[in-house]
């Protein structure tokens, strides 16, 4: 029983990735996103002036050889905060995803494997979270724990749990009557080794593809958390709180609203194209 | 039929007594004593009194919940503690002014989400598909506060067609009005423009392929009507029930337009409030907004079956 349990997924793991290596879109994305990441860790070596370095004498100058990309209000470099920047967005959109799986897949096994009444409270909250728009509840929960990266995360991290709680639940729901679910059990396996064991390699897939995309969905959260002033502070960079500064120099200066919204937009992309390849390549239906 | 709405009523009643928890529990994440984080900048022992008496911190949670929740039933959402105006008051007066944005954006999203996914099922594979696609996977990937930085920047700082910002009542300078609104609407339309494309495409993709839709090929009918008639008419239940669940993301994408084109709506309420720690404020629209959402969502799931014939009968 459980031979064949891990050979299938195996066979199709490598199926699925071969049809994400040849879907171009997904590997586009793979791209934007690994190139984030490059600019992101190599921040701290790469010849770049101190982000937070003002100069009184380089106030708004347009991108010029010195300045590629300008500089801003209080005459700090654009690039330089925009690559400092990116270490904002891609942590807070991986750390809160973190968040959002750690505590809705569990959540999301508990209810769609236990059923009954267990079932129906998680299920309950589910909706009452959902019935939350995403935005609204991460700019109340940033309210009220207080504006900063952190929360910001934390904030974004738990209005994304209910997300992962019924995706989790419905897999499981589908996947818990398979004949090696039963095996399992008629060999007398405990709750916790069926769950770990049989139930939730089968239920990765889809997170993993749900996970993508909310990264995503994140990066704009926290973008939109800083913009309002509720994400990373001042003077640290994000790309947020650049373009909250930006939109008041908008006749003067319009490059310093341009750059970090193109780089949101690029990342973001990045993010959607991989989970959009990820989700075509992992399609048993496609098959 | 009406048990199956009186059925749906009653399932949504635990979750709205859920919602009100969360909401109420709210107050608890503030660190430190809630009644001097509220009370903010002031310190007068008579206010601190006042918040302490209305916020009953001095009975158990259980009792301050019930107080709380009865209050909220009888339309009492308490005070801001900045405009001294009781909160149901100030949620009224805003409400209009976003559901005139939403309505509109809501008709950007329809105009152009809808055409643009039939187009993109009828000629799938083609170079107007991938036109199309590429257009809604960037529609869902701009921060649409930045899409309305840069129309701000084009259309009225380097054009200066429209006005960046401003607000007037439809009721009095409805022209006036809808110039205010209209680049709003547009950016606050995209994003939803977008899923409604991919939706409806998908949609329309099942249908196209059914038999009832070759047999109306078969018997030698236009394509147009082919694909209107046969075709979408059964692909639009889907995007009924989509539009009512967009509803909580058109409210959370107004809090960001309405900050950038300082429209002074239910989105800038909440910003604001947050801003000045106006926790009732912010409480009473975390809780309107989600009860406007289950209610929106009885409603999708109410219409479904009416739109359905098929569903009907069942019932």
């Amino acid at each position: 029983m459980s031979v064949t349990a891990v050979a299938v997924p195996a066979r199709s793991r490598s199926r699925a990735w071969r049809k994400l290596r040849a879907n171009r879109a997904a590997l586009v994305g793979a791209v934007l996103v690994a190139f984030f990441v490059a600019i992101a860790v190599m921040a701290p070596i790469l010849p770049i002036p101190d982000p937070a370095a003002t100069d009184w004498g380089k106030i708004r100058l347009a991108p010029s050889t010195q300045h590629w990309l300008g500089t801003d209000e209080i005459g700090r470099d654009i690039l330089s905060r925009m690559i400092w920047g990116a270490r904002a967005s891609l942590l807070a959109g991986v750390v809160s995803v973190a968040i959002a799986v750690l505590i809705g897949v569990p959540f999301g096994l508990i209810a769609g494997y236990f059923g009954g009444w267990v079932d129906s409270v998680i299920a309950r909250a589910t909706d009452a979270l959902l019935a939350m728009p995403f935005l609204i509840m991460a700019i109340a929960l940033a309210a009220f724990l207080g504006p900063s990266l952190t929360n910001a995360m934390i904030a974004i991290g738990l209005s994304a749990v209910p997300i992962f709680i019924r995706l989790t639940r419905g897999q499981v729901l589908a996947v818990k009557t398979e004949d090696y679910v039963e095996g399992a059990r008629a060999i007398g396996l405990g709750h916790l080794a069926i769950m770990t064991a049989y139930i939730l390699p089968n239920v990765i897939p889809p997170i993993l593809v749900q996970a993508t995309l909310t990264v995503a969905t994140a990066i704009i959260a926290e973008a939109s958390l800083s913009f309002l002033g509720l994400g990373q502070q001042p003077p640290s960079p994000s790309w947020g709180s650049m373009l909250n500064t930006a939109k008041n120099f908008l006749s003067q200066a319009p490059w310093m609203a341009v750059w970090p919204g193109a780089a949101i937009f690029l990342v973001v992309m990045g993010f959607n194209l991989m989970g959009d390849g990820l989700r075509d390549a992992l399609d048993p239906r496609e098959h | 039929m009406l048990s199956y709405i009186l059925r749906r009523i009653l399932i949504a009643i635990p979750t709205l007594i859920l919602v009100s928890i969360f909401v109420f529990m709210l107050q608890k994440l503030l660190p430190g004593d809630p009644v001097l984080v509220m009370a903010g900048e002031e310190r007068d022992p008579e206010v601190l009194a006042y918040l302490r008496e209305q916020y009953r911190l001095n009975d158990p949670l259980i009792v301050q919940y019930f107080h709380w929740v009865g209050n909220v039933l009888q339309g009492d959402f308490g005070m801001s503690l900045r405009t001294r105006q009781p909160v149901a008051t100030l949620i009224a007066d805003k409400l209009p002014v976003t559901i005139q944005l939403a309505v509109m954006a809501m008709i950007f999203a329809f105009l152009i989400g809808i055409p643009a996914g039939i187009l993109s099922a009828v000629r799938k594979g083609t170079l107007t598909d991938y036109i199309a696609n590429f257009i809604a996977l960037s529609g869902l990937s701009i921060p649409n506060f930045w899409l309305g930085i840069m129309l701000i920047l084009l259309v009225s700082v380097n054009l200066g067609w429209l006005p960046a910002s401003g607000y007037e009542p439809l009721w009095r300078d409805p022209v006036r009005s809808i110039e205010t609104m209209i680049m709003p609407a547009f950016v606050l339309g995209t994003a939803l423009a977008a899923t409604l494309m991919r939706h409806t495409r998908s949609a329309m993709l099942g249908v196209l392929q059914s038999d009832y839709v070759r047999t109306a090929r078969a018997k030698g009918l236009r394509g147009r009507v082919v694909v209107m008639k046969h075709a979408f008419r059964n692909a639009v239940l889907p995007i009924v029930t989509l539009s009512a669940l967009l509803f909580g993301e058109l409210l959370a994408g107004a809090v960001l337009t309405e900050q950038i084109f300082t429209i002074p709506g239910f989105g800038k309420l909440i910003v604001d409030a947050v801003f000045n720690r106006d926790y009732a404020v912010v409480q009473g629209v975390v809780l309107c907004t989600a009860v406007g959402f289950i209610l929106m969502n009885l409603i999708a799931d109410v219409l479904y079956v009416l739109l359905n014939p098929r569903m009907r009968q069942s019932l």
